[in-house]
């Protein structure tokens, strides 16, 4: 089962990770990423392209459960305007075993950071705004799994 | 023959050119990503600007990666953006 969603609404983490231990396995993993307090930040705003990215986000599953042997993939990511704590992407694999389900979890996320249409624009407490700039930390850690 | 392609913008591309998206005419002698961005550096400064460097940008055609050197063929909307930054 893969499922993907994109939308401003927030997850539960709960749930969703009880839907994906429900198709069977024993090893469960997941990956929440947040937005982290940094100091003065204000909002977090995430932009995306929409015709793309239900597209993209599909294939990175697929790619996954084709590489490791997973009854479940879960990928939800919002957009929208966020705030310091709040939920940005949720990442759930389930497998007989927990190297197939973190492997696999760490392997969309890499995918995600790098190939998914989705854009950071941070507004700081003083009102100045700024686009995150990609890392090239993030293009190495997805090189990685073309080994 | 007439052809016209759906250009879209996405963050800071989007934001410089002041516009998210708009559909421009393709005459026969355009046959790749990298034509078009030729023609809209034509257009003006802004446009110059945002697109001089190709280094820093990405490229989707009909929702697919692409490089400035992909055939834009029959594709109906080419994405320009900077590179992704989500999760």
């Amino acid at each position: 089962m893969i499922k993907v969603e994109v939308g401003p609404a927030d997850f539960d983490i709960g749930s969703e990770t009880l839907d994906v231990s429900r198709q069977g396995g024993g090893a469960i993993a997941s990956f929440v990423g947040q937005v982290r307090d940094d100091g003065n930040l204000k909002t977090l705003e995430l932009e995306h392209y929409p015709a793309m990215t239900q597209k993209a986000l599909q294939e990175i599953a697929e790619t996954a459960r084709s590489g490791w042997p997973l009854h479940a993939v879960t990928i939800i990511h919002r957009v929208g305007k966020l705030s310091v704590g709040e939920n940005i992407v949720l990442v759930v694999t389930g497998s007989d075993h927990r190297e197939a389900a973190i492997e696999s979890c760490s392997f969309i996320m890499d995918r995600l950071k790098t190939v998914a249409p989705f854009w950071k624009k941070e507004t700081r407490a003083d009102g100045a705004t700024k686009w995150i700039e990609a890392r090239d930390s993030d293009r190495a850690a997805a090189e990685k799994w073309k080994k | 023959m007439n052809r016209s392609i759906n250009l879209v913008y996405f963050a800071w591309v989007r934001e410089r050119l002041g516009r998210d998206e708009e559909t421009i005419r393709l005459g026969e002698e355009v046959g790749t990503i990298g034509d078009v961005l030729d023609i809209l550096k034509a257009r003006g400064t802004a446009y110059a600007e945002v697109l001089s460097d190709s280094e820093k940008l990405r490229f989707a055609l009909d929702q697919d990666y692409g490089t400035a050197a992909s055939t834009i063929g029959s594709a109906r909307e080419l994405a320009i953006f900077p590179p992704v930054t989500g999760g």
